[in-house]
């Protein structure tokens, strides 16, 4: 094949114990939980006994036909997956510390963490009581990667545009895994309190904002209680 | 030629490995023709992916003499894929990928048998790849790898003394390329880092911020995906995109083509489009020779213990020279998925509260305030108000009842935990066993019998 294998490659540390396990390994397959200790015991003494007598073979053989008795024996336990974003997303729910501003739902029962809405009703600023949801979708390798975040409602605002993309920098370019949902709702919250126009999404938006902020107070407002902003409509979110 | 000469073995090679002894074999390695014999008959592999490295996975594992091979993949085959995946032909495009490389390879290695699996991996039952001894790894994505990585996992148990039980060990030969560049690792688990041990060392995926996208493009993928991720949510309200339809991909395409144009960026070409939103990498198919032949070779001494093992971690450089390092990561000795836990073990009347409890004083736990999960279930949340609520009710209820009366099983805690005099947040894994459930207090005993 090709020329990769050198001394390096054998000078590791595990010898062939493990073909001895991996032949086993077969004999715990996918019997019923009350077989499978009493399989789990032949095991055992099978791969003691081959283990002395030095020959893998008699294993191999046990192991197969293991394989076939497993076959034949129904009842498999339904077995759940829980993904390691799962595990890791169960903390970051049970640790949540919202401010009074901020609700939380999960619209899929308590089992489903990985989809939910949260409510955010700013108790200041330009969008004061307003009623702005966002959803949150989770990956199974979160935190490796940000959730996937859309305002579901239609918003006049700089940083969030009219189909619910979000600009935050910790939702893309600027996510770690060390950040959590906490911080991300946080970060939420502030672009309701801060609206900046540096970072558009939304350009007409932004343009009002740094141009005129008397007239993007009462475009936010008209959009708030249900009504046109130049050519978009807003359904009401107060 | 005289016809008195004997044609040269089939397995000449590998009986090199295989019928002779030597001085870097493992202790209780056995060479002969029923150790060459028995590999073939006996030892069953699962190679997962069946694309540029499946396919010369496939092809390495059957010249090198195993003979029940699976092979499991979702894709159907691409014209983009013919320049390196060698099993397919042009009249095999849009054929499923697992099932034309099957054919083709028992095609040319008589005697093999592969058996093809075109599905997801998560459409299989999780026993099902508890079948096989070792699980050959061909993937192009972290999701897969993690996903297979936890199933894997899940058959590890531990003894009481927190070592491994050696026949539930399923070990995983994980390759991968991208362009010049390619790694190869051997996964014990329970005993050599699995892939959640180290995920923390992938780098973050490039991505642009929304805003930069929307306002100031400066490069060919600006322009890309701003078609891919703004423009087209803007014109198909609701409908999602397929990256795998070329109708999207050819309007994606067009709209970044316009965007360019108006900001006067060159370099969007329709494989760029599909390189950007697909997130792909040229692949070099001599890189993936390489890196499966080190996984097909790791494969053969994790089976026939001819060799000691690659440990654990090989990396390949093409890019400049050639380059190859062979790391030894360290096992996360807290990972939650392939770690021992800590073992507790409880009277079946245990209620949820008084568990919780329980945790607070334990001395390897020390944690307070704990959420519960079981198998995806949630039992208790501390937090936020609405899931503390909904899960209230089951604090009085038995910790057996609320675990399906399981004798033995895993279960995730979070909590705060005091390590001197400061409060962190934890997230522990813990294996329940419950006392007095027949059959379970015996099981340490049994083998010893």
């Amino acid at each position: 094949m090709v020329p990769l294998y050198d001394s390096k490659f054998l000078d590791d540390t595990f010898g062939n114990k493990y073909a001895f396990r991996l032949y086993a390994s077969a004999l715990s397959l996918s019997l019923s939980r009350s077989r499978f200790w009493v399989y789990l015991d032949q095991v055992q003494r099978t791969e003691s006994f081959c283990l002395n007598s030095g020959k893998m073979i008699r294993l191999f053989k046990v192991k197969e036909k293991q394989r076939e008795l497993a076959e034949n024996a129904n009842g498999k336990p339904p077995v759940k997956k829980q993904s390691p974003g799962e595990l890791r997303l169960h903390k970051d729910i049970g640790e949540l510390n919202l401010p009074k501003t901020c609700n939380i739902a999960f619209p899929n029962g308590k089992d489903d963490l990985m989809n939910f809405e949260v409510t955010i009703r700013p108790d200041e600023g330009y969008y004061l009581g307003g009623n702005f949801v966002f959803t949150f979708s989770v990956s199974p390798i979160y935190p490796h990667e940000a959730p996937k975040v859309k305002c579901k409602t239609k918003v006049y605002h700089p940083n969030i545009d009219l189909e619910g993309n979000v600009c935050l920098n910790i939702l893309r370019e600027d996510w770690k895994p060390v950040l959590n949902i906490n911080t991300i709702i946080y970060g939420l919250f502030h672009l309701f309190t801060q609206p900046n126009y540096e970072d558009p999404l939304n350009h007409e938006a932004a343009a009002v904002l740094r141009d005129n902020p008397k007239l993007f107070e009462s475009n936010v407002r008209r959009a708030m209680a249900g009504g046109y902003v130049g050519q978009t409509f807003f359904t009401r979110c107060m | 030629m005289a016809d008195s000469v004997a044609p040269p073995s089939r397995s000449r090679d590998l009986d090199k490995l295989l019928l002779r002894n030597g001085n870097l074999v493992g202790p209780n390695f056995e060479p002969g023709a029923e150790l060459r014999d028995d590999l073939q008959e006996y030892a069953r592999i699962l190679v997962v992916g069946a694309g540029g490295l499946g396919c010369e996975l496939l092809k390495d594992l059957a010249l090198s003499g195993f003979k029940n091979i699976d092979v499991i993949d979702m894709d159907r085959i691409e014209v983009t894929n013919l320049n390196r995946q060698f099993l397919f032909r042009v009249e095999d495009v849009g054929k499923p990928k697992a099932e034309v490389a099957a054919k083709r390879v028992m095609e040319r290695v008589s005697g093999v048998n592969i058996v093809p699996h075109f599905c997801r991996i998560e459409d299989k039952e999780i026993p099902f790849y508890n079948d096989f001894n070792i699980i050959v790894l061909g993937l192009d994505s972290i999701e897969a790898r993690s996903y297979i990585n936890s199933v894997a996992c899940s058959f590890l148990e531990y003894d009481s003394d927190d070592k491994p039980r050696e026949e539930t060990i399923k070990p995983m030969v994980d390759g991968g390329t991208e362009g010049f560049k390619g790694h190869a690792r051997v996964i014990m688990p329970g005993v050599t880092p699995c892939f959640e041990c180290t995920i923390w060392l992938f780098p973050p995926q490039v991505k642009f911020p929304l805003c930069t996208l929307a306002e100031t493009p400066r490069t060919a993928a600006h322009c890309i995906e701003y078609a891919h991720l703004i423009k087209w949510d803007e014109v198909h309200s609701g409908k999602a995109f397929d990256p795998d339809d070329p109708e999207h991909m050819k309007w994606v395409y067009d709209k970044a083509v316009k965007r360019a144009e108006l900001f006067g960026i060159p370099g969007v070409t329709y494989s760029l489009t599909q390189g950007v939103v697909k997130n792909i990498i040229p692949a070099i198919a001599s890189t993936n020779a390489i890196i499966s032949a080190a996984c097909a070779l790791e494969t053969l001494k994790i089976a026939s213990g001819c060799s000691k093992t690659l440990a654990n971690y090989l990396t390949y450089n093409g890019v400049a020279g050639l380059h190859i390092k062979v790391t030894e990561f360290v096992k996360d000795k807290d990972c939650l998925v392939c770690g021992p836990g800590v073992l507790i073990e409880l009277d079946s009347s245990v209620t949820l509260e008084k568990f919780i409890n329980l945790l607070e004083d334990h001395p390897k736990l020390l944690i307070s305030r704990a959420s519960v999960s079981h198998r995806g279930k949630n039992l208790y949340m501390q937090a936020p108000p609405v899931l503390e609520e909904m899960t209230r009710s089951n604090l009085s209820l038995a910790l057996y009842e609320l675990m399906d009366k399981v004798a033995k099983d895993t279960i995730h805690v979070t909590g705060t935990t005091s390590k001197d005099g400061k409060k962190t947040s934890c997230l522990r894994k813990l294996r329940v066993v419950f006392k007095a459930i027949d059959g379970v207090t015996d099981m340490d005993t049994a083998g010893g019998a």
